[in-house]
Formats: structure tokens, C-alpha cells, sequence
């Protein structure tokens, strides 16, 4: 099973880097564009063993604890089989 | 007073804090190897600045689970004196020592010159021999320095007189130019609720003799030493 987390800054955190690339992206007049948030992407590969319940517990720990500083960031993820 | 330097691979301002113990401020200093949990009977910490762990992941996001500041919360949860110099200051708010976290710039570039602060309090083992208002000059070298922290902790921070310094003009002032990083309320330093760690981006170990341009940041180090003499 494999684990996609996707970590971006918390909506009510300035985020300089998605505005600038926003504004760069503008500029090169690509349209309909209203808001781009950037951030990081881990791709995490579990034991074939381990069950959904305890993959979905276990990424949600490391996301909070290790993953995002939670005072900035906040994450979703999805599972893959 | 014994003082401790921490030592993370990637750690580059280790032998400049350590010589400005020794050397400026006279005392027994010794560099303690992130690796170890022992503090070696330190009166004091200083986590000086650098780019620990490479700061892979985020700033002082790895750091914050090395053996040796597993000791450092206890030693500070005891009212031992930290000091955190810019990534310092990065990995005591990741390890949760300080509120808050340090963002990249505003103006996404590394900003590397000498900044004015304003001493915010001098009730502080840190800034006691400094005057309240004082401006000093002290360089920063930086490119995630933009702090942060949500409106309840910035109102406690105020309430509670846990601002040590912020970023001001020469004359003092308190101006969104002379915020060189897009800190909150032009945050340079703060401290903890019992007062015995402060974090701060600028570098009073790069401003401790003339030669170097100035020698403000040396009353940060001798606070410290009247403090523990207090003790």
C-alpha cells in the first residue's frame, strides 16, 4: 500500500511562494487562475501487511507529529493499493 | 558558569558562540555532540545557529528529535537558561520550547546585514544588562526568519512582556521597513512563559567585539553570567 500526503501552509498563513508563482503564472497569461497554494509531497510506501485502519493511524500520526508543523501546515493524504 | 554549545552536522556558528563564551565573556564553555544525551553539568545552553540536519524537511524539524535536546527540554523544563540563535531559535519552536515558527521571508530571498532591535524587556536573564528601549546592532544571516504564531499566542506574547526584541529603525522605531523578513509585529526574539529560553534570529554571536562591527550582542552573553552568578 502506498500513502500520498500532500503538506501545504494553513489557509489563514501567508503563503509568499504560492502568490508569487500565482503571479508569475499570470503573467505568462495562463488563464482563470484564483488562488495557488504550493507545498510539499511525500510518497510513502507501507508493509504489504499492514490493513487500511491501522495505514490510515499510522500516516495520520507521522503527518501531525513529524510531517507538518501544525502552527503552518496542515495535510491530506489518500491511501492506494 | 559552564556553558554548553550543541553541535548538529550542519551546525556553522558552534565555533564563533563558543569563542565569545570563552574568549569575550570569560567563561568555561564545552561543544555537547547532538548525539549524547549528557549535558555534561552545563549551567546553560546555547543552540547555535546553522543549518541543522541540513534543515531537511523544515528548520530544526529533524533536530528536534536528537538525543541531546531530548535533555535540553528537561534541563529547560528545570528553568535552565537556553539561548537560541537563529536555526537555534528554529529548533527550539519545533521542539515546542518557544511558540510560534519561523517562515520563510516574506521577500523569499536570504537576507544576510546588520538589523536594528529595540529591547523590548530587560526582565530576562538575557537582556537584564540592556536598557528597556535600548536599540542595538546586531546582524542577522537568514532565510527562514519570518515569525509567526496565531493571534492568541501574539496577544499573550504582548500580554505576558514575552517580546525580547523587536526589528526597528536606528532611532527606535517600529517600522514595516525596518522589518527586513515579514515577522509578525516585527518579532525578532521571544521567550518562553518561565522566561529561561529566548529565541532569536539575529546573532549577538556575530556582534560581540568591535573588530566584527559591533559589540551589542555581548551584553546578551553577560546578562546570562549575572544571571547564573545570582543563582
Amino acid at each position: 500500500m502506498k500513502a500520498h500526503v500532500y503538506v501545504t501552509m494553513k489557509r489563514t498563513v501567508l503563503d509568499p511562494q504560492g502568490q508569487t508563482i500565482q503571479s508569475a503564472l499570470k503573467k505568462m497569461q495562463y488563464k482563470g487562475i484564483e488562488d495557488v497554494r504550493q507545498g510539499k509531497y511525500f510518497l510513502i510506501t507501507l508493509e504489504a501487511s499492514m490493513d487500511a485502519a491501522a495505514a490510515r493511524a499510522e500516516i495520520e500520526r507521522m503527518a501531525e507529529n513529524v510531517l507538518t508543523n501544525p502552527v503552518i501546515e496542515e495535510f491530506t493524504y489518500r491511501l492506494e493499493e | 558558569m559552564k556553558f554548553g554549545v550543541l553541535v548538529f552536522p550542519g551546525s556553522n556558528c558552534d565555533r564563533d558562540t563558543y569563542n565569545v563564551i570563552a574568549e569575550l565573556a570569560h567563561q568555561p564553555v564545552t561543544f555537547l555532540w547532538h548525539d549524547s544525551e549528557n549535558l555534561e553539568n552545563c549551567d546553560a545552553i546555547v543552540v547555535p545557529g546553522g543549518f541543522a540536519y541540513g534543515d531537511y524537511l523544515r528548520t530544526g524539524a529533524i533536530a528536534r528529535f536528537s538525543p541531546v535536546m531530548q535533555s535540553v527540554q528537561k534541563f529547560a523544563a528545570d528553568g535552565g537558561l537556553v539561548l537560541g540563535i537563529c536555526n537555534g531559535f528554529q529548533i527550539l519552536c519545533e521542539s515546542g520550547l518557544l511558540p510560534g515558527a519561523l517562515m520563510r521571508n516574506q521577500g523569499l530571498k536570504y537576507i544576510c546585514k546588520q538589523v536594528h532591535l529595540r529591547t523590548e524587556t530587560t526582565h530576562t536573564p538575557f537582556t537584564q544588562r540592556l536598557t528597556k528601549g535600548q536599540v542595538v546592532k546586531i546582524p542577522i544571516g537568514h532565510m527562514e526568519g519570518n515569525y509567526f504564531c496565531d493571534e492568541a499566542t501574539l496577544a499573550a506574547l504582548e500580554g505576558e512582556d514575552r517580546i525580547a526584541f523587536r526589528y526597528a529603525t536606528s532611532a527606535g522605531e517600529i517600522t514595516t521597513e525596518a522589518n527586513p523578513n515579514g515577522s509578525i509585529g516585527n518579532i525578532a526574539g521571544v521567550l518562553n512563559e518561565g522566561r529561561n529560553v529566548l529565541g532569536m534570529m539575529p546573532h549577538p554571536d556575530r556582534s560581540s567585539e568591535a573588530l566584527l562591527g559591533s559589540s551589542d550582542g555581548l551584553a546578551i552573553f553577560e546578562s546570562m553570567v549575572t544571571a547564573l552568578a545570582a543563582r
